[in-house]
């Protein structure tokens, strides 16, 4: 009985602090637009830190109300991207176009108008130390609305509920482990029940019961609110089981994309490489460095044979 | 000769990119203060500058307070020591109220607000920035600038004149002590000398004069170095520094020149 009425609350979760949230005025844009139109459309975008070339061209269509998963081996610059997309960082060449407005080309009070709409899940959690967790969740709700305090806490304790922290409102973020930090900061990103979420390696350090009540929970905010969503993570397994559709990036650049299905047969050794966890293919595990012989000996085999 | 050439080409590229790099920092930092210290608080905005003002301010009583009391008590000793010579002693206390008002308690109470306030604040705003809490913060849409550094801004430009205020109070007290309890200076012309003598305007108005230009650029200095630091470990130990280095070579460097314009006759 109290397991059914449990798991009904925690799947009715987003519609009700929706409901709450329109109730009180806070504006709800998510039905307001059409659903055809890409949420975010990345055009072109060049980006280099020094004279490393992080970007080449990448260009990228995410629609609007679908779980969208960027993958690649590390160091391809996924979080970059995410960054880009937020306008933290901004390009060298290319522009990014989110609901039809240019991230790059906003003034700085538009940019943090925009944002209002966005969530961001952060790896490390980026949880404020000097607030304890219920705070934390709070804090877009304080800033943001003019909500009573019985109300907030209430959302607050919803949305705590819904990734199993509720018992742990009054721990601080250096109580927490990393796991729970980023179900914290999870909680947080989705508080005002944004248009976007951009989840950053939303499963990794979870164990396998949170994992997989993770995994429900995006799909399930996703739906319920016909949220935007834009996740960046290693995890092939779970991602493929959530994405609507998927990027693959490599080299600066899309190698490939597509619904998981297609990717998961697609022949490109790149891709099957990636999508099958092998060791061998033409993406190499070791970072660029002379053969392991000259490091250690001082010179090849080939030079020592002849 | 070529390399030689070469060489010092380099040197001259080396430096005039150093040039480029610090005004580019110094133009960073002014837009950093216009954006962030100009406008209107919330009412969120009082209450957040309020409990910077504990941290920035209260806190950094004890160690203000104690050392202006002994400060005092020293000029005192030192400064009996000559007078008594020359049978002025009677004018101790206008000696320690003058050295306090006019020089050592805007530069003595800046260079210890450096220390301790200053530095925390570079360590604090460094540690949000390097644990991506200042960027958590951007993406929900607050702008850290508003939320995070304005507050510090105006705790540190309202905390440093009233600490002012109480080292040169504790001092005058402290020389008292000294010079009056201890060393038997007469108590009606310690009091009555000192006056005489100090000017509300010329003396207390321009001290505190510096107090507030000091306060404004310590404050700058170590929120701007937490603000702008490599986030790294590495990062937040250099900026630190710098914070202390750079406030106290500024303070000692603008009491230079602010004394020589109120008190030079420049």
């Amino acid at each position: 009985m109290f397991d059914n009425i449990s798991k009904t609350l925690f799947f009715k979760l987003p519609a009700l602090s929706r409901f709450i949230l329109t109730r009180f005025g806070i504006e709800m844009k998510v039905n307001q637009h059409m659903t055809d139109v890409p949420f975010i459309q990345v055009e072109d975008i060049h980006f280099s830190r020094g004279d490393n070339d992080i970007f080449r061209g990448v260009s990228m269509i995410i629609p609007r109300g679908k779980v969208t998963a960027i993958m690649g081996p590390s160091g391809t610059g996924k979080t970059t991207l995410l960054k880009l997309i937020g306008g933290q960082l901004t390009p060298d060449r290319g522009r990014i176009l989110i609901d039809g407005q240019d991230v790059h080309r906003l003034s700085r009070k538009a940019l943090f108008a925009l944002r209002k709409r966005m969530g961001m899940l952060f790896q490390s959690g980026a949880l404020f130390s000097d607030l304890d967790v219920f705070e934390n969740v709070a804090f877009p709700l304080r800033v943001h609305t003019d909500l009573p305090d019985t109300m907030i806490r209430d959302l607050v304790l919803l949305k705590l509920q819904a990734v199993g922290l509720r018992g742990a409102r009054h721990l601080t973020p250096a109580e927490l482990s990393g796991g729970m930090a980023r179900r914290v900061a999870l909680a947080r990103a989705v508080a005002l029940d944004p248009e976007l979420i951009l989840y950053d390696e939303p499963f990794v350090g979870q164990d396998p019961i949170s994992m997989g009540v993770l995994v429900q929970l995006i799909k399930r905010l996703n739906q319920a609110l016909s949220l935007t969503s834009v996740v960046v993570s290693h995890d092939i397994k779970e991602t493929l089981s959530i994405a609507d559709y998927l990027y693959l990036i490599a080299d600066g650049q899309v190698v490939a994309h597509g619904s998981p299905s297609t990717l998961e047969v697609n022949q490109d050794p790149r891709v099957s490489q990636f999508m099958h966890g092998e060791p061998d293919g033409p993406v190499p595990f070791h970072y660029p460095a002379e053969t392991l012989y000259r490091d250690i000996l001082g010179h090849d085999l080939a030079i020592k044979a002849g | 000769m070529q390399s030689k050439f070469s060489h010092y080409a380099a040197r001259v590229i080396g430096l005039g990119r150093k040039g480029c790099d610090v005004v580019e920092a110094l133009g960073r930092a002014t837009v950093f203060l216009a954006q962030s210290a100009v406008g209107v608080p919330s009412r969120e905005g009082w209450s957040l500058w309020l409990r910077q003002m504990h941290f920035v301010g209260v806190l950094s009583l004890a160690i203000v307070l104690v050392s202006g009391l002994f400060i005092g008590m020293v000029l005192a000793l030192q400064g009996y020591t000559i007078l008594v010579d020359f049978g002025a002693e009677q004018a101790l206390g206008q000696m320690v109220a003058l050295s306090l008002l006019r020089e050592l308690a805007p530069v003595v109470a800046a260079l210890l607000f450096a220390g301790r306030a200053g530095s925390a604040l570079t360590a604090e705003i460094g540690l949000m920035k390097a644990t991506e809490q200042l960027t958590s913060m951007e993406m929900i849409g607050v702008d850290p600038l508003r939320r995070v550094v304005a507050p510090r801004l105006w705790a540190g430009f309202v905390a440093l004149p009233i600490l002012t205020v109480g080292f040169s109070v504790v001092g005058i007290w402290g020389g008292y002590l000294v010079g009056v309890e201890w060393l038997g200076v007469f108590e009606g012309s310690y009091w009555s000398n000192m006056q005489a003598s100090v000017s509300f305007i010329d003396d207390i108005g321009n001290g505190m004069i510096k107090s507030v230009v000091f306060a404004l650029v310590v404050t700058w200095i170590a929120v701007f170095q937490g603000y702008d630091l490599v986030p790294t470990s590495e990062g937040i130990s250099r900026a630190t520094t710098r914070t202390v280095v750079y406030s106290s070579l500024a303070v000692l460097g603008l009491d230079f020149v602010l004394t020589a314009v109120m008190f030079g006759g420049l």
